[in-house]
């Protein structure tokens, strides 16, 4: 038993770290409830767990408690499911929901990082069980490392220059520079659009950027964030004020316009550079030979 | 969960009631531009639809 203890230990340790590091409460303010933190961290805490156990179970030999830990890391699968049905229970009742692209790619990574943990644990298990356990102190911080850069996807500021624009009006047109938006029928709500409305234009790097933004899910993940750090003046009865993010369909750039509670251009343009990719809603045009053939 | 009516005319404000045919939503005739929006808006806000202004002196309330 103490031969196998302390690669328990350090496989757990390991494990649970990774899970902590990889929770970071960021600035998406999700997930933003202690509760929801504890369920993850729990979670995450018989995910590692499980990867340490599984080392020892192997090195016993005992290959029907192996059997019992896959099945076991099935339960994992639920991680998904729970994050889906609550963000999805929670966007009924948002003035500016996420969508359900977002949520899709909040569920796969919430999933994921639980595999990562175990997966972490497992190694440095592994390394503890065949070396030592001194071992443990390079295996844990480079496994952490690799499930960092795993979790760390793309953001829109990798794939697309994103600039300031100008709101006008051609009559009741609301337009961010050649992009038409939308019809606006009162004088006073195009006077506080001039006024206080912000613009930016996000103009894709490549073709499989310029497809990324075509995907409404991802334009709704961009105002989402951007309505989550600089608030918006939508209420239940406002709908005037509605952020909007519109493409310019001859060149394929985003326009989105957005009235917020602090209209800071330049805070602005670093948020919507911060959105991640969705996964869901990635182009990928340039992988295939006819794409590559057709953007030139 | 919540039922809403999406994408439809709520109501129409008009100054000239001639440039209106069919049904399915009630129509307001109002008799200048000044009262033309002040119904809109009152309209807007108790419909919470959005304001649309045809240009020619129809206002349309839309739910989006």
């Amino acid at each position: 038993m103490q031969e196998y203890l302390i690669v328990l230990l350090a496989a757990t340790t390991a494990g649970f770290l990774n899970r902590i590091i990889l929770l970071r409460r960021d600035y998406r303010q999700y997930p933003t409830y202690p509760h929801g933190q504890l369920t993850h961290l729990a979670l995450g805490f018989i995910a590692a767990s499980l990867g340490a156990v599984a080392v020892v179970a192997i090195a016993k030999p005992d290959y029907v408690a192996v059997t019992f830990l896959v099945l076991a890391a099935q339960e994992f699968r639920e991680i998904r499911n729970m994050e889906r049905e609550s963000l999805g229970k929670l966007e009924e009742n948002k003035l500016i929901s996420r969508g359900t692209d977002y949520i899709e790619g909040i569920a796969r990574v919430f999933e994921a990082r639980n595999y990562l943990v175990i997966f972490t644990s497992l190694v440095t298990g592994a390394v503890v069980q065949i070396f030592s356990w001194p071992y443990a102190f390079i295996a844990a911080p480079l496994m952490i490392m690799v499930s960092l850069q795993f979790m760390s996807g793309k953001v829109i500021g990798d794939i697309a220059e994103i600039q300031e624009a100008k709101l006008s009006f051609s009559g009741t047109m609301l337009k961010i520079e050649d992009v038409v938006v939308s019809n606006v029928g009162l004088p006073e709500v195009r006077e506080k659009i001039l006024r206080e409305g912000m613009g930016v234009l996000i103009k894709p790097k490549d073709d499989d950027a310029r497809i990324t933004l075509d995907s409404p899910g991802q334009r709704q993940a961009i105002i989402h964030d951007a309505v989550a750090i600089l608030g918006t003046k939508v209420d239940v009865n406002e709908p005037e004020y509605m952020p909007m993010a519109r493409k310019q369909i001859d060149q394929g750039y985003i326009a989105v316009y957005i009235i917020a509670n602090e209209p800071d251009i330049e805070f602005l343009i670093e948020v919507i550079k911060r959105v991640p990719v969705i996964e869901s809603s990635k182009g990928t045009a340039l992988k295939a030979y006819y794409g590559r053939k057709a953007a030139d | 969960m919540e039922i809403k009516i999406n994408d439809m005319i709520l109501a129409i404000v008009t100054l000239d009631e001639t440039l209106i045919r069919g049904g399915g939503c009630p129509v307001f005739i109002a008799a200048n531009e000044e009262q033309q929006q002040k119904i809109g808006l009152y309209l807007s806000k108790i419909l919470g639809g959005v304001v649309h202004d045809l240009e020619n002196g129809v206002f349309l309330i839309c739910g989006h």
